[in-house]
């Protein structure tokens, strides 16, 4: 396990070096900053004396290792737009972000799993067929217009819940989260159900997949034999033999959802790291983009770490280190 | 004595997309008390259905359509699933064929031996603990307790197969149906199950229906031998009767076609052609394409005879001095 820890964070750490370099000469390659920061009727003298102290001036590799030493040092630069830490403001957004998806992770298991099940066990049946053609929509219809939907039905002809906004925060054990307050949790539904609906759909096919692979496994027949209770064969039995490319599945979803939460965001204007960074993007705020990417690839990376730890604990047969 | 296990008329069908297709048609035989019966046939003869059959696993499209399982005196086909699921594993067990895939693989030994005892007996864990640690005790696994512990890919296909002999034995049950148990193994370890089921069958007085394909391992093994030939028992007789003298043409090409029952330097007969397809059998005897002794008689229906102890379905039985 400790070798395993060690191993995986010298690779992290390559992991992140290469990311910052291919992000930086990428977003390099874009365009100029200045053009977008510098407004037109300014003089060449204005222009220079801004270019200078945005370091701008200098040749890539320079501009490259100054963010590389100082990066090292915890400083991942200054927003051009906001002039303050590109990383405060990325943390400052990341709650809304995590909780949008944590909120939309939690809906496609606890929905998704049952019906897989369900569908799974009685294959062929009407339930069965009802499910599947579900999410079939679940994962044809793209996720915007699935939003748009969603907000003409409930905000604007049902009226029930609000359309845009993270609505009020409220506080537990010093966590701020908008789950924590009524308004907050309105406010929540709809952009949650609109990220996880297509979540929703690949585990319910994943785990109805799973329960037909496994149901007339050999083991599942001698468990039969044996005479243990059809409830215990399908939630101990089958069910923790899904669990294997149900979490290996998640894990990489989860990051996805994340880093692509932006169309959800920009639809139900939910003030996550998302809209940041489209918007930096658009404004060519270099520092921005560069630590939005350097913070989701931790953030993969640290989904991963996960997943192997509980794909350990999940299944026997995988055992953390390789070499025993 | 009366019989553990009386099986009479019994029927398995399949309906298929392309037709009913008869695994098991018309099976009657009788299991008495402590005894050993091998089952055999070739491959889709049947005779695994016959085995699930009779602890009701048939899946489906699979469905028992006539007949009756009786078991101490009560039909199982009678039962509800409920009741049935007090017999299986408690009453009748079953050890399957291939050991790596008949334990979970996701859970511990201990696990899934300490859920059938407590799918059957309101036993503490600790206790079920115990029980289960002194059946891998009893077939001959080292330092049991630990074991409990291991999971399946920690052990050997013979120690599996140990560990799935000891799940059968913990409730000590009336009746084992044991399918092919040792097809998977290596021939080392066959012997050594082998001669662990007989001792623990005998121990314990136990019956035992042992389905396989392997004369050798019948001959060793059985009082009783029962051949089946396309969903049909076509002899059935004590095992030294019908593998010295056998009555019904299939069982004599079925020995002239084991090496090790064939005189050293005489070639193999093996018997022409293939086994009709389940879904198409002629009508009458369904081995008369393949019998050097059939008649036109042939397509009728044979009746059972039966003579000294042994049953057969044959118009054209072989005749034995004795006979």
């Amino acid at each position: 396990m400790t070798v395993f820890v060690i191993r995986r964070f010298l690779q992290s750490t390559a992991v992140l070096a290469v990311t910052a370099v291919i992000v930086f000469i990428g977003i390099y390659a874009i365009g100029d900053p200045a053009e977008m920061l510098i407004s037109p009727d300014a003089s060449q003298a204005e222009r220079a004396q801004v270019v200078a102290s945005l370091g701008l001036d200098k040749p890539l590799w320079e501009q490259f290792f100054t963010f590389a030493w100082n990066a090292l040092h915890g400083d991942l630069g200054r927003s051009f737009v906001f002039n303050r830490p590109s990383i405060a403001l990325i943390f400052e957004r990341l709650p809304a972000t995590l909780e949008l998806t944590l909120t939309g992770l939690v809906f496609a298991l606890v929905l998704g799993i049952p019906l897989g099940l369900l569908s799974g066990l009685k294959p062929d049946s009407a339930t069965d067929e009802v499910i599947m053609t579900g999410s079939i929509f679940g994962f044809s219809l793209p996720s915007f217009w699935q939003g748009m939907m969603l907000i003409m039905i409930f905000s604007v002809w049902l009226g029930w819940l609000p359309s845009t906004g993270r609505g009020q925060v409220g506080e537990f054990l010093g966590v701020h989260s908008s789950l924590f307050t009524l308004d907050g949790l309105k406010h929540l539904i709809l952009p949650a159900i609109n990220l996880s609906l297509f979540k929703l759909s690949l585990v319910i096919r994943l785990t109805r997949t799973g329960v037909r692979e496994t149901m007339p496994l050999d083991f599942v027949k001698f468990a039969r034999a044996k005479g243990v209770s059809e409830k215990r064969i399908v939630f101990v039995h089958v069910f923790k033999n899904i669990l294997i490319p149900l979490i290996t599945v998640i894990g990489l979803e989860l990051g996805s959802m994340l880093a692509f939460a932006v169309v959800t965001e920009t639809i139900f204007a939910w003030p996550g790291i998302g809209k940041l960074l489209i918007d930096s993007i658009m404004r060519l705020d270099r520092p921005v983009v560069v630590a939005y990417l350097l913070v989701i690839v931790s953030l993969f990376i640290f989904i991963n770490f996960v997943v192997d730890v509980l794909y350990s604990m999940v299944d026997p047969r995988v055992r953390l280190g390789g070499a025993q | 004595m009366t019989p553990v296990l009386e099986v009479r008329n019994l029927s398995t069908h399949f309906m298929t997309r392309r037709g009913v297709l008869k695994a098991v048609d018309d099976v009657s035989f009788t299991v008495g008390q402590r005894e050993i019966v091998g089952l055999v046939g070739e491959s889709g003869s049947g005779k695994s259905i016959t085995g699930f059959s009779i602890l009701g696993l048939v899946d489906p499209p699979g469905r028992v359509v006539n007949g009756q399982i009786l078991f101490n005196g009560g039909d199982l086909l009678k039962m509800s699933p409920t009741a049935m699921r007090t017999i299986r594993g408690k009453r009748i067990a079953m050890i399957f064929q291939d050991p790596m895939m008949t334990l979970n693989p996701v859970l511990s030994v201990g696990t899934q031996m300490i859920e059938t005892v407590q799918a059957h007996d309101r036993v503490s864990r600790a206790e079920a603990r115990a029980r289960s640690r002194d059946a891998l005790g009893l077939v001959g696994i080292p330092s049991p307790e630990e074991r409990l512990d291991s999971y399946p890919h920690q052990f050997s296909g013979g120690m599996r197969q140990r560990v799935a002999i000891a799940i059968a034995l913990l409730h000590r049950p009336d009746l084992i149906i044991a399918d092919e148990p040792t097809t998977a193994l290596d021939v080392t370890i066959q012997s050594q199950i082998l001669f662990e089921i007989k001792r623990l069958a005998a121990e314990f007085g136990m019956a035992l229906i042992w389905i396989s394909h392997d004369l050798g391992v019948v001959a060793a093994l059985a009082d009783r031998i029962m051949v089946m030939y396309a969903g049909r028992i076509v002899e059935a007789g004590q095992v030294d009767g019908v593998l010295s003298e056998p009555r019904h043409p299939y069982t004599s090409g079925l020995l002239s076609a084991v090496p090790a029952a064939v005189p050293r330097g005489e070639p193999l007969r093996p018997i022409p052609g293939f086994a009709p397809s389940p879904l198409s059998r002629p009508s009458g005897c369904a081995f008369r394409d393949r019998c050097a002794r059939a008649t036109d008689i042939c397509a009728t229906e044979p009746m059972l005879e039966i003579a000294a102890g042994r049953e057969f379905r044959c118009f054209h039985p072989h005749l034995w001095s004795a006979a």
